[in-house]
């Protein structure tokens, strides 16, 4: 492969499908969607084309803060716990037979065929007090009477970890899996206990591909609208959610594209201030 | 990865197998292949199987013209939906039934195409309330069907029904009750107008609305779900998760046809009233068939029909209604009921939507 930078024209020629197919789906959508959220919207009606920052104004409150603060956070305990379970397990599933390997990528694969409406709802049963999993405890004695665990923060917590885990184990797979195994051996014959090995040489090496899952599942957790709906309280709403209802309910374009805009920005922020951070913190590292 | 896996499917027989499945999903419910055909928006589930079931065949056979039905989703989503693609000059259901609340809104978008009432030959049956005009009093919608949101329980749960909408509030409801989540379909600022303001003349300022909002807010801790979805509430409701809570009579009553333990109760101070019309999209092409539609649909034998098969009230004024008094009382109530203040909704939608969902989220 030509490693050199491209001298002319021509040598970009590769990257323009992919730079067009993104212009098309993904710089057209969002540049008509901060063109909305300028426009004026006629109450009780739909939108008008104008400039106006009315629904910025609308979004800069207190309320609407803590609704955003609650959506990024939330995204980010999601990630985080989705790594804590997500790289044991990945880094164990490298450990074992190739066909167990692919059994357990197959099954995993198989949860990203359930649609969120299916995962939410079925969660919502299995929380349930009349029919839930708190039943089966019952059964075992260890609990007195079935109690309902949804709506609650944790069935949210629940539901979308579910629903990102594959990702997570997806994204960290094939970092995983091409992880050299003498580099562990060495880090053990000089005296490292496995766990030690683990968090002082494969977690270092992994540190890029444990950001990117990061900000995979982070993104993939802040659209989440659908499970904190079935499955948390009103203040376990997500600002995904107020959007939807702005959008779909209150046919409130503008506003709703305002508030789509501030999530998009506030998450590129994030997301652009985690890898400042990484590669500070990664000199030295491969 | 490639290399590993192996299916025992070749790939001719898994595309011809996805080109089945995909065709199969596709396919509309079209119920007679004719010349004339007419899409027509019902709200998805219960209520357009049992149109399905029930209602379009007797329209079909009775004009020729092939219902193709339309599953609409609850709420104003159906709205929103038509009007980008009206804008686009797409007609994705040609007759829509529209509830109240998006019946305004789309007229003031100018959404609908006007009806000429001249070809709806019990128009005149028809009770006023249920024709919506444009300012200009051309007719925007004419009404297809009433229905009433009223205060259901589980008879488990619940031995004994509740009389009024007031027992809501009873702390012994803690964390038991389901209501919808939108103050524009939830109607409850009208419910607690009535119930502990003496009528809905309080809602007229906004100093009146605060206070009954905050009248309201006492009901939260008895709130475990404020669901968009109607099928979120309908099955905890008939497995006693959530005991109690604000759900349609006739869906409901048909529930507990089936069985379950569940009852809907029009409280002392009368269920919610909300009416849904037939309206034309701007960009459909089918005025004709649309107009035999809503003739057909308006006559009183079908209006019985309806209230019969599906559980809604009659349009029509009660006289020129061939029906028992025990067959409209199972699907209306002589107690006065709760009218919403579509006014609101319209005039100080923005308003009354972030101070909602203050009330509910903070």
């Amino acid at each position: 492969m030509r490693r050199n930078p491209p001298q002319k024209p021509a040598d970009y020629l590769p990257i323009a499908f992919p730079a067009a197919m993104l212009a098309l789906f993904f710089v057209v959508p969002f540049g008509i969607m901060v063109a909305i959220s300028v426009f004026k919207r006629v109450q009780g009606g739909f939108y008008e084309p104008a400039f106006t920052l009315d629904n910025y104004a609308r979004f800069l409150t207190p309320f609407f803060g803590e609704v955003l603060m609650f959506s990024l956070a939330l995204a980010a305990i999601v990630s985080v716990v989705c790594l804590l379970i997500g790289v044991p397990f990945t880094y164990l599933l490298t450990r074992i037979g190739r066909r167990y390997q692919v059994l357990w990528l197959i099954t995993l694969l198989a949860v990203l065929s359930l649609s969120e409406v299916i995962i939410g709802f079925a969660w919502s049963t299995l929380l349930s007090r009349t029919a839930g999993l708190s039943n089966f405890l019952v059964f075992l004695s260890i609990m007195d009477k079935p109690e309902a665990w949804t709506p609650g923060f944790g069935a949210v917590m629940t539901g979308l970890v579910y629903q990102a885990f594959p990702y997570t184990v997806l994204v960290l797979y094939p970092a995983f899996s091409r992880l050299d195994p003498s580099l562990m051996e060495a880090a053990r014959t000089l005296g490292s206990s496995p766990l030690r090995a683990f968090w002082n040489v494969v977690l270092p090496i992994m540190r890029k591909t444990l950001l990117a899952t990061f900000i995979i599942v982070f993104i993939f957790a802040l659209g989440a609208y659908l499970l904190p709906q079935i499955l948390g309280r009103p203040q376990h709403w997500t600002l995904s959610v107020l959007v939807t209802d702005q959008a779909i309910y209150q046919s409130n374009m503008p506003f709703a594209a305002a508030m789509a805009v501030f999530l998009v920005l506030s998450s590129l922020f994030l997301v652009g201030l985690s890898i400042l951070v990484s590669e500070k913190k990664g000199i030295g590292t491969p | 990865m490639t290399d590993t896996v192996k299916f025992g499917l070749s790939r001719r027989s898994v595309l011809a197998a996805g080109l089945a499945g995909a065709s199969t999903l596709a396919m509309p419910t079209v119920l007679r292949a004719q010349d004339r055909s007419l899409k027509v928006g019902v709200y998805g589930g219960y209520f357009k199987d049992s149109f399905d079931k029930h209602i379009f065949p007797e329209f079909t056979s009775a004009t020729g013209i092939a219902v193709e039905s339309i599953a609409e989703p609850t709420g104003e989503a159906w709205l929103v939906q038509l009007e980008q693609a009206a804008r686009a000059g797409q007609a994705p259901a040609d007759l829509s039934m529209m509830s109240q609340v998006a019946m305004l809104k789309g007229q003031s978008t100018n959404l609908w195409t006007p009806l000429d009432l001249s070809k709806v030959a019990d128009a005149d049956k028809v009770l006023p309330q249920f024709i919506n005009s444009y300012p200009d009093g051309k007719v925007a919608g004419v009404g297809a069907v009433a229905w009433y949101i009223t205060l259901v329980s589980n008879t488990e749960s619940y031995p004994e029904a509740p009389e009024s909408w007031a027992f809501m509030w009873d702390p012994a409801n803690e964390d038991k009750l389901g209501l919808l989540a939108l103050v524009s379909n939830s109607f409850l600022l009208e419910v607690t107008a009535k119930t502990f303001f003496g009528g809905t003349d309080v809602l007229d300022t906004d100093e009146g609305i605060l206070q009954v909002m905050e009248k309201l807010a006492e009901l939260k801790p008895n709130v475990r779900l404020w669901y968009r979805d109607e099928a979120q509430f309908e099955q905890a409701l008939k497995s006693g998760e959530i005991p109690m809570g604000q759900y349609y009579h006739d869906v409901t009553g048909l529930a507990a046809a089936d069985g379950f333990p569940v009852r809907s109760t029009f409280p002392k101070e009368g269920g919610i009233l909300d009416s849904g019309c037939w309206a034309l999209s701007r960009a459909s092409e089918k005025g004709d068939e649309a107009h035999e539609f809503i003739n057909f649909m308006t006559q009183p034998s079908m209006q019985k029909l309806m209230s019969l098969k599906v559980g809604t009230a009659p349009t029509l004024k009660r006289d020129t209604l061939d029906m028992t008094d025990a067959e409209f009382a199972s699907v209306s109530s002589d107690i006065d009921p709760v009218i919403p203040r579509y006014d609101l909704y319209s005039t100080k939608s923005d308003w009354l939507n972030q101070k909602w969902t203050e009330l509910i989220v903070g």
